[in-house]
């Protein structure tokens, strides 16, 4: 078996919010996050599937239906939107990195031919990122 | 669910290589030129990795303020322009960055309890990072396991 990454970049907007809290609950535990105006990042998407090299391609997956793929479920929805306004998984779940992680990871889950999703790591700038493999 | 949460940190520190059990031309031998008896310094990058479920009301593995605050107090502002052969913690290990990675992940692994702190990684140099523990592997065996048993 083996690991094959290919990353994508998207940029978009959110702010942190849980309607059942008061302002103040909101601003005390999400901080400059909860900003109603919101605020952007460059995100960078990594998907890494997991497979055996075919013996006759020396792929794993095909790296063009991948991008495909990647584009079409994922940066196509989420590139220059309101992740809360207008990307229907984020009326309730709060956009938080752990959480976009979580949801590519279910746009994807069954759409990549020939391998199975092992991670999907969002990058909401270079210093911080989230993992999810998956896992209940 | 549960997730995995990662955020970087810096800290710029100095050491030396050298181990008192053995001798002057061992060390110079096994460490080369980081036996300076002056010592050298690094740029680190800390990278701490946390796990646990993501939170229905938050939407978070944990609050990054708060573990940037504990990052920050028990790693950064003990080390950061510090020497680390002065450290308590070095007084009887070598400062090398496979010690260092194994002392903030039991730093930080006894001071944080939002999150189960699953991993450090620290760069010494863009060319050279350790891991403790490879923690990886125990989260690949559990979607192995969970895609053996959709099959």
């Amino acid at each position: 078996m083996i690991l094959l990454t290919r990353k994508a970049e998207f940029s978009a907007s959110h702010y942190y919010w849980n309607d059942a809290w008061s302002a103040e609950e909101n601003e005390r535990v999400f901080g400059k996050c909860a900003n109603r105006n919101g605020h952007g990042h460059n995100y960078t998407l990594e998907v890494t599937v997991a497979g055996d090299v075919d013996g006759s391609t020396g792929f794993v997956v095909d790296l063009k239906q991948l991008k495909d793929v990647m584009e079409r479920e994922v940066v196509s929805v989420y590139d220059h939107r309101h992740l809360n306004k207008e990307v229907p998984e984020f009326a309730r779940a709060i956009p938080t990195t752990e959480n976009i992680a979580i949801a590519v990871w279910k746009r994807l889950e069954g759409k990549i031919p020939g391998a199975r999703l092992h991670r999907v790591r969002v990058y909401e700038m270079p210093d911080l990122f989230a993992d999810y493999y998956g896992e209940p | 669910m549960r997730a995995y949460f990662s955020r970087r940190y810096r800290l710029s520190a100095s050491h030396r290589l050298h181990s008192n059990g053995l001798s002057a031309e061992e060390n110079q031998a096994i460490y080369g030129k980081c036996n300076n008896p002056h010592g050298h310094g690094h740029n680190y990058v800390i990278e701490v990795t946390v796990g646990g479920q993501v939170a229905a009301e938050t939407g978070m593995v944990c609050n990054l303020v708060d573990l940037d605050e504990c990052v920050k107090r028990e790693v950064v502002g003990r080390f950061d322009h510090a020497n680390l052969n002065f450290d308590p913690l070095f007084q009887e290990r070598v400062p090398t960055t496979e010690n260092l990675c194994m002392e903030v992940y039991r730093l930080l692994k006894a001071a944080f309890d939002e999150a189960e702190v699953v991993r450090v990684r620290i760069e010494e140099t863009s060319n050279n990072f350790f891991e403790y523990p490879v923690d990886g592997r125990r989260a690949r065996q559990g979607r192995e396991q969970t895609w053996q048993n959709r099959q």
